[in-house]
């Protein structure tokens, strides 16, 4: 998909402090959802899925006082569009110690669009081991899926055209905390 | 035929008009002779070339007396020294006369078959020289040229022996205990490329012991393709003590590096290697001097699957006659004299071809090349008249253009073009 | 990334970085159970050996297949290549089936640069002649990396026959380019002319053991084979093994960290002592399950993207 040039007019769509706001619901929406996280695994998508799910995690203690373990799993071997593009570099892929198997595993991921990468996280969950569930946990949806996928925990929809991208910055991997609309403005 | 070379330059001197009539240089043409325009020629005697590889008989798919004939008089060669390792080998008075026979048939350039020195080239017993001096083919070089003669004492007994029919041995100077398995020139870039080196050593530890050989006896030596500064610096030192020494020099040699080794292309693999930017200085100003006396081609055509492989398996060896003059001419410029006497006049002394490398004054043979030097052309591998493509220089844009050749009056070559 | 690994030339110090940072991921995923993963799906790699390589085409299988490439192993025996079939009409065929990449092990230097300009795939080199074993090289300074935990200022002593050793020559380009300083030892007649001129600058030259070991951090034991005695490389295989030869006396001058590498196969008793290679400094058996490693990270890079 065609990207939106770097210096294309960008709109923020969300700052800091709501940037925030949105990780504390969706980890009261976790606790919720899977009466108090107990048997939980979050395990974050690199690159910026990895800070977010320790963020969850983070939150999920802050609430609750529960320590859900944290994992990466980098699904770049899984992708069914390395051909299309340079090679690309490998994240990493830590499992916690109690491993995955009979868990509930929540992949955390900073951007929804196509569904393909959640399709090669199934993938590369498989080869890991056998969770009890797996969920998936965005902080934006932006429409436009091209498998049928859908997560179970959503920051922010953000309705987009093609010709748009979000771009997600984190303080820990981009030094601040916000969501950028990038291009089709006039 | 008669020909009139109007406004021809002959050897860089002022326009003028040269006549050709029965094969001979003339003062005056006759009114039918055939006027060819030569605004801006240079007219050189016909370039002699002492060390060529025809290929025949036995390696026909690479060469030819005929398809190697035609490429020297493209070259403007009008003749070339062919080297005894056919198959079989130059070793006798029935294969020379053969070679011989086949240069005359073609009728392009005098092929002057150079006889081996020893039975099969194999370094052990000598060929019988007299009887191939005593041939038709009248031979005086004699070369195992591709291998050294070795054996000191052999080299001793050939030296001596041919002076009965004033012959001369030309050696290929390489001591082969030194060069076992030997790829290219020693040094940095084998090194890197892993390649076994030739050390240039080999070549100078042979040359000095074949001139204090050929003093000791008296001796005419030649030696062929001399390639490092260290057997200039020999060869120097010989001749200023008057040891009766020639040495030649390829257009290869003058111009390449082996740098040019990095890519494994075989294309370069060439026995001598190409050696180092230092080297091609030395040999280029052992020319100028005259410490060097000739350049020779060395062309050495190989079929295509004999370089199209990998650099070891690939024989040594490039061609050369089509792009001599033009090398020759790119390394040092229009120096015409020193062209025509290190292409055609002493080349001719060496193989004692008595009608070549004449000074085209009256009466004498009309063995002539003439040059455009302002013509530039680019090297196409499948444009070269050999049968085979192994130049080094495809690609590469160079001056002067042949533009005829005359063997003895009769044009080989006119307008570029070979005639048959 | 780069199209063919014909040399340890070929590799900048990001490029070997992110391929020695790429196989410790491969490293880290070939612990868990389903070992093989679905990046080169769909891509033939063709296993192309002109020499008996056991260990070498192995380790370059197991890699292809645990990225699920197809592999084709193609080799001088029972093929036509022994039937005299050229270099180039070998590559023909390889063309023709569409290998994605062909890796390469020849006797003769340079034959992986004729071959990249036969196919349109990438190139592996895997030990051409004297001149290079790139792979080699690399699961080499992976083995350093991950047991001293750092490339840069590292004194590396390679020790032996340098003249005619592919390892030698890749090590000495890739550690130099990671900023290693490489000390090359031997008999003279086995050291090349021009050795820090040809290779990298900064090599240093030694003839002398026993003075580089204490400054060493890592030795690595070169295969000398025993005929180079019969070519008067040096005199016997006694006196090869008493002045550069590592046993027990000589690998106590090394300092406590050092390692002791060796690329195999091993002539024990010749430049290694049989304690020495199996004792806790030697990292023989862990460079041979790097290479696995190593080399999966490089067909990654050659085949994973466009």
């Amino acid at each position: 998909m065609a990207q939106p040039r770097a210096d294309a007019p960008s709109k923020i769509i969300l700052e800091g402090s709501d940037l925030h706001r949105v990780v504390d619901r969706i980890a009261h929406q976790i606790l919720e959802k899977t009466s108090g996280a107990t048997g939980t695994v979050l395990l974050g998508i690199p690159t910026r899925g990895v800070p977010l799910a320790h963020r969850l995690a983070a939150r999920i203690h802050a609430f609750e006082g529960v320590e859900v373990p944290v994992g990466s799993l980098d699904i770049t071997l899984y992708r069914d569009d390395l051909r299309l593009k340079a090679t690309r570099a490998l994240g990493k892929t830590e499992l916690p110690s109690g491993g995955i198997d009979g868990l509930r595993v929540i992949l955390v991921d900073d951007v929804l669009f196509s569904g393909r990468s959640v399709r090669a996280a199934l993938d590369a969950l498989q080869d890991l081991g056998r969770p009890s569930s797996v969920q998936l946990a965005v902080l934006v949806d932006r429409g436009h899926r091209q498998l049928p996928i859908r997560a179970d925990y959503v920051g922010k929809n953000i309705p987009t055209a093609l010709s748009e991208s979000v771009k997600v910055a984190l303080t820990e991997t981009d030094g601040a905390d916000e969501v950028r609309l990038i291009g089709g403005l006039k | 035929m008669a020909y009139l070379l109007k406004g021809v330059s002959i050897l860089g001197a002022a326009p003028t008009d040269l006549a050709i009539v029965d094969g001979v240089i003339s003062d005056k043409a006759p009114d039918d002779a055939q006027v060819i325009d030569a605004t801006g020629l240079v007219a050189l005697p016909g370039l002699v070339d002492v060390h060529t590889h025809l290929r025949e008989p036995g390696r026909e798919d690479a060469e030819t007396v005929e398809t190697g004939s035609r490429a020297a008089a493209l070259g403007g060669y009008t003749a070339v020294c062919s080297m005894a390792n056919t198959s079989p080998v130059a070793d006798t008075a029935g294969v020379v006369e053969q070679v011989w026979r086949l240069g005359r048939e073609a009728g392009l350039v005098d092929v002057q078959p150079i006889g081996a020195v020893t039975i099969g080239l194999a370094g052990k017993q000598l060929a019988e020289l007299g009887a191939m001096a005593d041939s038709a083919a009248n031979v005086r070089i004699f070369s195992d040229d591709g291998f050294c003669v070795a054996d000191p004492r052999l080299m001793r007994r050939a030296l001596e022996y041919v002076k009965a029919f004033d012959g001369v041995i030309a050696q290929h100077a390489e001591e082969p205990r030194l060069t076992e398995g030997a790829q290219m020139h020693e040094g940095e870039v084998s090194t890197r490329l892993g390649l076994t080196g030739w050390p240039a050593v080999a070549e100078e530890a042979i040359i000095a012991r074949d001139v204090l050989l050929a003093e000791h006896v008296g001796s005419r030596l030649h030696v062929c393709h001399v390639s490092t500064a260290g057997s200039v610096e020999v060869l120097r030192q010989a001749k200023a003590r008057g040891v009766r020494v020639t040495a030649e020099v390829t257009p290869h040699h003058l111009l390449l590096t082996d740098e040019l080794a990095a890519g494994y292309d075989p294309v370069f693999k060439v026995n001598p290697p190409l050696r180092t930017r230092n080297d091609v200085e030395a040999l280029r100003q052992a020319l100028l001097d005259g410490v060097i006396d000739v350049v020779a081609t060395d062309h050495a055509p190989h079929a295509v699957q004999d370089k199209e492989c990998e650099w070891s398996y690939a024989r040594p060896g490039m061609l050369g006659l089509e792009t001599a003059l033009p090398i020759v001419l790119s390394v040092f410029g229009e120096k015409w004299d020193l062209i025509a006497d290190r292409m055609s006049i002493a080349p001719a002394r060496i193989a004692g071809l008595t009608g070549h490398g004449g000074d085209l004054s009256a009466g004498t043979p009309a063995n002539i090349t003439l040059v455009d030097p302002s013509a530039r052309w680019v090297v196409d591998p499948a444009e070269l008249a050999s049968r085979s493509r192994n130049t080094p220089y495809a690609g590469m844009n160079l001056p002067g253009r042949i533009v005829a050749t005359f063997l003895r009056g009769e044009a080989t070559v006119l307008d570029g073009k070979a005639v048959k | 990334m780069i199209k063919h690994l014909r040399s340890a030339a070929d590799l900048d110090a990001a490029t070997a970085t992110l391929i020695l940072d790429t196989a410790a991921e491969m490293a880290a995923l070939s612990g868990r159970e389903v070992k093989k993963l679905p990046a080169l799906r769909g891509r033939t790699v063709v296993n192309l050996f002109y020499e008996d390589s056991t260990r070498t085409r192995i380790s370059f299988e197991a890699a292809a297949k645990r990225l699920s490439a197809d592999v084709i192993n193609f080799s001088a025996k029972g093929s036509s290549v022994s039937k005299g079939e050229s270099l180039k009409d070998t590559a023909l065929t390889l063309q023709a089936m569409g290998a994605d990449a062909v890796v390469i092990r020849h006797p003769a230097s340079g034959a992986p640069h004729r071959l990249a300009e036969w196919v349109d795939g990438s190139v592996v080199n895997a030990g051409d002649g004297t001149h290079e074993h790139p792979t080699q090289a690399l699961l080499d300074a992976y083995t350093m990396r991950s047991r001293l935990g750092r490339l840069d200022g590292l004194k590396v002593a390679i020790v032996g026959d340098v003249l005619h050793s592919r390892v030698a020559r890749s090590n000495v380009l890739l550690l130099t380019t990671l900023g290693a300083q490489v000390t090359v030892v031997g008999p003279p007649t086995l050291i090349p002319l021009d050795t820090a001129a040809a290779l990298a600058e900064k090599t240093q030259v030694s003839y002398d053991l026993d003075a580089v070991l204490p400054d060493s951090d890592v030795v690595m034991m070169l295969r000398v084979q025993t005929e180079r005695m019969q070519d008067s490389y040096f005199p016997s295989a006694r006196e090869y093994s008493r002045r550069y030869g590592l046993d027990m006396r000589r690998m106590r001058r090394l300092p406590e960290h050092a390692i002791v590498m060796h690329p195999g196969p091993m002539n024990r008793g010749m430049e290694i002592a049989p304690e020495v290679a199996d004792s806790p400094r030697s990292t023989i058996v862990e460079q041979v399950a790097n290479g696995v490693s190593v080399r999966m990270a490089v067909l990654y890079l050659l085949l994973g993207g466009k």
